[in-house]
């Protein structure tokens, strides 16, 4: 049944589908998951796309087990995902924290839906992104990447494999339930036009090699189970040679070597798009679905003669502080509307460092943000700045 | 070795010979090998390793048969025997 | 006074399948863990296995550090979460033999919804069960093999809970391979996992192994020999018994033995059926049963 990772064409599918077929376009060969509203699509679709493509679906008995399986066929030489939405989301996060400190690439996707606890199963939120950067225990950096449509469900999920090949870490797609549900256009490239990132492979004899010495870009090279390297791989607080050592010395050495290699390489990771920004005195950050509610706000304020424009966050994690701050000596007002009850918008307090006025859209979930809300914030907040 | 009768060919048959080893700083004094000896060949020494634990020492060198199983049942890899010339 | 060190000239045999460079180990004075690792090393050479193809995955707890000593791919992971670590390396890389190592907390109480899973699946992996009834690692708890009556630090009054049988438990979930000795029985311990890792789909060795410093002291049997001996003298092999009969009774016997040695396709071999589109349709179901005709109604 041999069938084309890459389907170059044209479609109309919803934003799991598009998960699913970015991620073989660029390479991930084995899906372990669990059913669970709004994601079961991308498992569904994986289930019969993947043997196509001589990949493996297997679906895991708990999210815990599907989070470490990936983990698993990480090490052995595969490239891999699973999708998730909030409750499983927590159920993964030990293994997370696993794939962190053992620096394994890999791919989890949330389709965040409204919560806490069972929530509105098929309801959209954005609640889980304070969870995505310190939900596992203990100290790290995290990749978070939002798509706001299905087509980017398709294009972000490759770059996040390409982010976790290159990073060498578990890389999350913080979807939501709209995003993932809605069918709008989705265009696949040819394959030729997908760029595709691969671990970088130990260039020196197994005798010299160390699994964790990070390489000029803090990055170690990575070899695989059976590549004859015969390292170790322990959650253990390790040294470069992969050995538990338990130390105060060893443990600053591994910390700062998994944050570093993430924070200096930021202004590379960060993602933003600016639309209308050029003499707009108000500029509306969004991430996720509310991306179109605030396109459709910043159009509304400006036929009303607000000059906003709109900041399009595609990374969240980590979060473009730089960005922000220079941005608030030149803008009167951020205005960020998320469906919670203010999450990311306290980064944005942080980078904003009280240059200028920055005002929360909340929402508790439910349902996307109406645009309306976003233009009397806006409106509001320029009055007060 | 406590033979419940002795073996038609005795005599014939060359009986294996061991020479025990052992590595000083890995044992922990469980003495599962010198319980467990078929041949009684190893005792407790008075001296410690450097961890404090009492080893092994071989008592009868020409006892060992080179059966290895001290050394697959050691715990801590600390003991094995290597084959001597086997004796008529 | 220390007599003058005479190092041996020649490497212990073993040596070269182990990280020298990180000996003596962790484990206590007469722990079996480092015997069973002993068997689990000759059954790997005895293999012939190539040893780029072997891999150690381990969870946590005493057991767990056992892949941090082997000179192999080794892996240690998060507590319970060994077996669906290893269902993802073992099908990332279908030619390699991976073998699973942990205890019994480990395995049959965090993990045991992977480890019925696992079984269930019949994927192809050797899980090793170093059985010492409690969590050693964090110094003696209750484990879900402790038996009735039994103190640790967490039943000082005695256990109150029945333990499950593993080797009962592994076989109902459908293991094609399940075995157990204790660790003083090497040679039929080292053939068992040898024939374990052999085998085609998921097969269990249950290994009961002293554990002096926790189980040992609470349970009046303070010394490593005692313990060892206990279990050796109280144990009975009965091969090829029902599992569910292979009871662990501390006051009569400890029934020991190769309770399950069957054949069974293995999850890879039915997903490659499925890949070929045979795996063969539903069946039809019954034809609807004729619906009775309507009596003249009145």
């Amino acid at each position: 049944m041999a069938g084309k990772a890459v389907l170059t064409g044209t479609y109309f599918m919803n934003g799991d589908e598009a998960c699913c077929e970015g991620a073989l376009a660029v390479g991930c060969r084995f899906f372990a998951g669990y059913p669970i509203t709004p994601a079961t699509e991308v498992a569904e679709r994986m289930s019969w796309r993947l043997p196509e493509v001589g990949g493996i679906y297997i679906q895991m008995e708990d999210e815990l087990a599907s989070m470490a399986a990936i983990l698993g066929a990480s090490w052995g030489g595969v490239k891999a995902m699973t999708s998730t939405s909030g409750p499983g989301f927590s159920l993964m996060m030990e293994n997370i924290g696993l794939g962190l400190c053992t620096e394994t690439p890999c791919v989890v996707c949330n389709v965040q839906r409204a919560g806490p606890s069972t929530g509105l199963p098929t309801l959209v939120a954005q609640g889980d992104m304070m969870q995505a950067r310190w939900g596992a225990h203990g100290h790290y950096e995290i990749i978070a990447i939002v798509p706001s449509s299905p087509q980017e469900m398709f294009d972000f999920t490759i770059r996040a494999f390409n982010l976790s090949e290159q990073y060498r870490l578990p890389v999350l797609i913080m979807a939501d339930e709209v995003v993932g549900h809605m069918n709008e256009r989705v265009v696949i490239p040819p394959a030729d036009q997908i760029q595709v990132v691969s671990r970088k492979k130990p260039s020196v004899p197994p005798d010299q090699y160390r699994p964790y010495q990070p390489g000029p870009d803090g990055v170690a090279p990575m070899a695989d189970f059976g590549d004859g390297y015969h390292m170790h791989v322990t959650g253990l607080t390790h040294d470069e040679r992969g050995y538990p050592v338990m130390d105060a010395a060893t443990q600053e050495q591994m910390i700062n070597r998994i944050v570093s290699k993430i924070r200096d390489h930021a202004h590379q990771i960060i993602s933003y798009d600016a639309i209308a920004m050029d003499d707009a005195e108000a500029a509306v950050v969004a991430y996720g679905i509310s991306v179109r509610s605030a396109r459709r706000a910043v159009a509304e304020a400006r036929g009303r003669g607000i000059r906003a424009g709109l900041i399009k966050l595609n990374t969240v994690w980590p979060f473009p502080e730089e960005m922000i701050r220079d941005l608030a000596g030149r803008v009167r007002a951020l205005v960020m509307p998320e469906i919670n009850l203010g999450q990311m918008v306290r980064e944005l307090e942080r980078a904003a460092a009280g240059r200028c006025r920055v005002r929360l859209v909340p929402h508790a979930g439910g349902s996307i943000i109406r645009p309306g809300a976003i233009v009397q914030a806006v409106e509001s907040a320029l009055k007060e700045a | 070795m406590k033979y419940w009768r002795v073996p038609l060919d005795l005599g014939t048959i060359p009986a294996s010979r061991g020479k025990v080893m052992v590595i000083e700083e890995r044992c922990k004094g469980c003495e599962y090998c010198i319980e467990f000896c078929p041949r009684e060949v190893l005792q407790m020494s008075r001296a410690f390793n450097p961890k404090g634990y009492h080893f092994p020492e071989v008592g009868d060198e020409s006892k060992c048969v080179n059966c290895h199983f001290c050394e697959v049942l050691c715990p801590e890899f600390a003991i094995f025997s290597l084959a001597e010339p086997a004796v008529a | 006074m220390s007599t003058k060190k005479k190092k041996p000239d020649a490497p212990h045999p073993h040596d070269e399948l182990l990280r020298t460079d990180r000996m003596p180990h962790i484990w206590c004075t007469g722990c079996g863990i480092g015997t069973v690792f002993s068997c689990v090393l000759s059954a790997v050479e005895k293999s012939g296995t190539p040893l780029d193809d072997v891999a150690m995955v381990s969870g946590i707890g005493c057991t767990g550090r056992m892949a941090g000593y082997l000179k192999l791919d080794s892996f240690h992971t998060t507590h319970g979460r060994a077996i669906p670590f290893a269902t993802g390396l073992k099908l990332a890389r279908p030619q390699g033999c991976v073998i699973v190592a942990s205890g019994d907390g480990d395995l049959l109480a965090i993990g045991g919804n992977h480890f019925i899973h696992a079984a269930r699946r019949n994927l192809d992996l050797t899980v090793i069960c170093v059985n010492n009834f409690n969590y050693g690692m964090t110094g003696g708890q209750l484990a879900p093999s402790t038996p009735f009556g039994a103190r640790t630090t967490t039943s000082t009054q005695g256990c109150s809970e029945e333990p499950f049988n593993f080797c009962a438990l592994a076989a109902a979930c459908g293991a094609v391979y399940v075995a157990r000795w204790t660790s003083l029985h090497i040679r039929r311990l080292t053939t068992s996992i040898g024939e374990a890792m052999n085998k085609r789909g998921f097969s269990f060795v249950e290994v009961l192994t002293p554990c002096p410093t926790s189980f040992g002291r609470h349970n009046k049997m303070r010394k490593p020999l005692e313990l060892l001996k206990f279990y050796h003298e109280r144990s009975v092999i009965r091969n090829y018994i029902d599992p569910k009969d292979a009871v662990l009774d501390f006051k009569k016997n400890l029934v020991v033995g190769k309770f399950v040695d069957i054949e069974r396709p293995t999850f890879l071999d039915n997903y490659r059926l499925l890949n070929r589109g045979e795996l063969g349709d539903w069946p039809d179901l019954e034809p609807k049963l004729p619906r009775p005709e309507k009596q003249a109604s009145g």
